[in-house]
């Protein structure tokens, strides 16, 4: 099965670590990425570049920041190739933004049939 | 005229046939079918021609044929299904004398914690128990389409998650026990605390029984089996009509001692077992069933229960344990003491925290303090017979 992992970061939470701290968080999150299970994935730039685009009465709107305020800001996401949920709840379990504040959505993909 | 053993036989099959498919065919709806096919085919043949010698194993062929039948039809699900390519030619056709147990694939993948509880609690019943839709709604007085929609939605939740049919192994198991623990407890607490809903608290004692004999080396399993045992066992004498009687005046001949002593002898072995295992603590369920089986005497050890809410307090950290310790302490060392532990507690959202307040406040002849304490326990109260024997303590005070 696949599944995505959404990380959800408490903002701050990596740059109140020291300089150390930061870079075993790092290293954490590419240790992750190279465990066989894991098939893709992207760490995102913060919040404050992101750009937001809606439709109105077929207009389409262009805004600066994203979509919602929210806590917790999507960072980045792994996909996952899992033997099921228990398997990719361990991986999940690892990564460092749930121990920092966030949390971690695990989200089965839809794979299309052939 | 041989309805009733049929029925029995049903609801004491239908969680071990449903795990057998689950596991063979690895799709639970398609499982549920099948299952519910073979049973309304033995509901109408076995009446007549009588029961297999194995009812089980019959239950299995039967279902597994039917839904092999059901898959060729339907090539498409079919291919979804991790039994077209695990099926050799004509192994459909073999006669299964031996159902493998798989029931506890089944409890652990009901009570997984990527389940809502409510659905955790349905599923279970639905499935391990052998329960139908209508009786569980009713039960959870709630509407039929209500727990239908409800129970439709956590087995496709199990099938896009990918939740697994499996024994969670290594340090997963402990903690996913104590969930399956946990809803089996919360089914019979539904039942037991009322007297209109006898038969959720016999279920759990049922669901509690199998799991007992599934994991038999499991201390705290039986730990709760004892538990339930031990309370359940007082049903009779603890309602007064719709009127809550508390332990000490409850009329010790209309308990079940048969259920009393098998809850007792549980409890000792199991409690054998975890003096004998330094690695292994005694759980909260056993501690329980301690202090349920010490509740049962008829000259209370006080001490000794106090003692033992003390450990469960600290195993648990719970607020309403400290609660019930604070109880105990005011039969062994009086009102003062104990008035002093429940004050530090500081729940004014739980009634209980208030009735008991109150009760310590009576005794240390605090009248107007106790009535008011005893009123804001009666503003929480849910529970009509609650209502009334609050309403009672106020007017007594």
């Amino acid at each position: 099965m696949q599944y995505a992992l959404l990380i959800y970061a408490k903002p701050g939470a990596t740059e109140a670590l020291s300089t150390d701290e930061q870079e075993a968080v790092h290293r954490r999150y590419m240790e992750i990425k190279r465990e066989p299970e894991v098939i893709g994935g992207a760490s995102l730039h913060p919040v404050e570049t992101a750009t937001t685009v809606r439709a109105h009465d077929e207009q389409v709107l262009i805004t600066d920041g994203p979509f919602a305020d929210t806590k917790e800001i999507f960072a980045g996401f792994y996909l996952v190739e899992a033997e099921d949920l228990d398997r990719a709840t361990d991986i999940a379990a690892r990564i460092p933004a749930v121990r920092l504040g966030g949390c971690v959505e695990i989200r089965p993909v839809l794979v299309n049939e052939p | 005229m041989g309805q009733l053993p049929i029925d029995q036989v049903f609801r004491d099959e239908w969680g071990r046939v449903l795990a057998s498919l689950i596991g063979y065919l690895g799709d639970f709806d398609v499982a549920e079918d099948a299952a519910a096919e073979a049973f309304a085919v033995a509901a109408q043949r076995w009446p007549a021609d009588g029961m297999p010698d194995n009812p089980g194993a019959w239950l299995v062929t039967t279902a597994r044929h039917r839904a092999i039948d059901r898959l060729r039809r339907d090539r498409v699900l079919a291919a979804k299904l991790r039994l077209l390519a695990a099926e050799q030619p004509g192994e459909d056709t073999v006669e299964v004398t031996a159902v493998p147990d798989e029931r506890l694939e089944l409890i652990f993948m009901c009570c997984h914690p990527a389940l809502a509880i409510e659905a955790q609690v349905a599923l279970t019943l639905r499935a391990v128990g052998g329960l139908s839709t209508e009786e569980i709604a009713r039960s959870f007085l709630v509407p039929a389409e209500t727990m239908k929609r409800r129970l439709t939605r956590a087995k496709s939740k199990i099938k896009v998650a990918g939740i697994p049919f499996s024994v969670p192994a290594g340090p997963r198991l402990p903690e996913r026990l104590a969930a399956a623990l946990a809803v089996i407890y919360l089914i019979f607490n539904e039942g037991y605390g009322d007297p209109d809903r006898p038969g959720l608290a016999a279920e759990a004692i049922r669901l509690g029984r199998v799991l007992a004999a599934l994991l038999p080396a499991e201390p705290e399993v039986r730990g709760l089996l004892a538990l339930m045992l031990l309370h359940d066992a007082r049903r009779d004498a603890r309602f007064d009509g719709q009127d809550l009687v508390l332990i000490p005046d409850q009329d010790r001949t209309r308990w079940d001692w048969p259920q009393l002593t098998e809850g007792r002898n549980l409890l000792e072995t199991a409690l054998l077992e975890t003096t004998l295992v330094e690695t292994a603590p005694r759980g909260p369920y056993l501690i329980q069933a301690a202090i349920a089986s010490l509740q049962a005497d008829e000259r209370l050890d006080w001490p000794q229960i106090a003692a033992l809410y003390g450990e469960l307090a600290d195993r648990t950290g719970s607020p309403v344990v400290r609660l019930n310790r604070a109880v105990a302490v005011a039969e062994a060392d009086g009102p003062a003491p104990a008035l002093a532990l429940v004050d530090e507690l500081d729940l004014p959202d739980y009634q209980y925290w208030h009735s008991t307040r109150a009760e310590l406040l009576r005794r240390l002849g605090r009248g107007d303090e106790a009535r008011a304490a005893y009123q804001r326990a009666l503003d929480l109260a849910r529970t009509a017979p609650e209502r009334r024997y609050l309403q009672r303590r106020i007017e007594e005070t």
